[in-house]
């Protein structure tokens, strides 16, 4: 095998651990969200289902750039992949 | 792994058009959602048993649950609603049954992407009025200089809507994948009810959810 192809596999697979680095901001709001939807429920345990219903759609907005991440380390080993053949 | 890395595979080719392994869950599941509706709803009576009134409340929670995300005038909406997070729900879980989950295909989702898409360009026209739209998009809050920034973060919409769909699934799929090659035995069991079924029915209750709240963000007339 060529050393360019080897490299060039090498640092793709590296570039999505990277790119995976990203799973932590998700984590952080979406625990952050939940966090505050608890202390909502607690202080207003009658209005659950809307702040359940809120809380999910924040998280769901959160975590879009962990998911954007998901999908390029994904191109990423695809590409390691293709290369190594 | 290797499965997930590769996508859906080609099945069989009409015309060379190649007919994937996405297409084909595809029409299982519209064939399943058909078929379902019609041997439901065949024969409803006054009084709700059985099946009919799993079909009652289904139908009965969705236009609530439309009219508390979107307002009373938008109940009509509830129809696509409804049909979005039932095609979703089935396409999502369709990897309990061995098939290829639609949705972890960029294919499906941008489609449902794209219609979402359509539907809020057309309400907000038909709402604001042509020249109000125009307007919204050509001169807030600088004139022209903003115009592309408004046109991307348009466009940005149905992107952002179709990767998280397609990103969720996917990754459901490839991380059962790689547990399938560590323990194929026993442990994938109670996975599968999260990345299966609790994470098919959230990601599809989500799609529609914000699909509800951008089309009610262009009905709005301020």
């Amino acid at each position: 095998m060529e050393f360019t192809e080897f490299a060039v596999a090498a640092f793709a697979v590296l570039g999505a651990g990277i790119a995976m680095l990203a799973g932590l901001g998700p984590g952080i709001g979406q625990g952050y969200a939940a966090g505050k939807g608890v202390e909502a429920v607690g202080r207003q345990p009658e209005a659950r289902g809307s702040i359940i219903t809120t809380m999910i759609l924040g998280q769901a907005v959160a975590e879009t750039t962990g998911i954007y991440a998901f999908v390029i380390a994904f191109i990423l080993i695809g590409l390691a992949n293709g290369v190594l053949g | 792994m290797e499965k997930a890395l590769e996508g859906a595979s080609v099945v069989f080719e009409i015309f060379g058009i190649p007919i994937t392994e996405t297409i084909v869950s595809t029409w299982i599941v519209m064939a399943v959602i058909i078929i379902g509706a019609y041997l439901i709803t065949r024969n409803f009576n006054k009084l709700p048993s059985g099946a009919q009134n799993v079909a009652e409340a289904l139908v009965e929670g969705i236009n609530d649950f439309t009219v508390q995300t979107m307002g009373e005038k938008n109940r009509w909406f509830a129809a696509y609603a409804g049909t979005l997070i039932v095609f979703i729900f089935f396409a999502n879980i369709s990897g309990l049954f061995g098939l290829w989950p639609p949705t972890a295909d960029t294919g499906t989702t941008i489609g449902l992407g794209v219609m979402t898409f359509f539907i809020i360009q057309y309400q907000g026209i038909k709402n604001k009025g042509i020249g109000t739209y125009l307007k919204n998009i050509l001169l807030e809050p600088i004139p022209i200089i903003f115009a592309p920034m408004n046109i991307i973060s348009e466009l940005a919409t149905p992107v952002s809507l179709a990767f998280r769909l397609f990103g969720n699934i996917l990754a459901g799929v490839v991380v059962m994948g790689l547990i399938y090659s560590v323990v194929p035995v026993g442990i994938p069991i109670p996975l599968h009810i999260y990345f299966d079924l609790f994470a098919g029915l959230l990601q599809s209750f989500i799609f529609t959810m914000l699909t509800m709240v951008f089309v009610s963000m262009a009905t709005e007339t301020e």
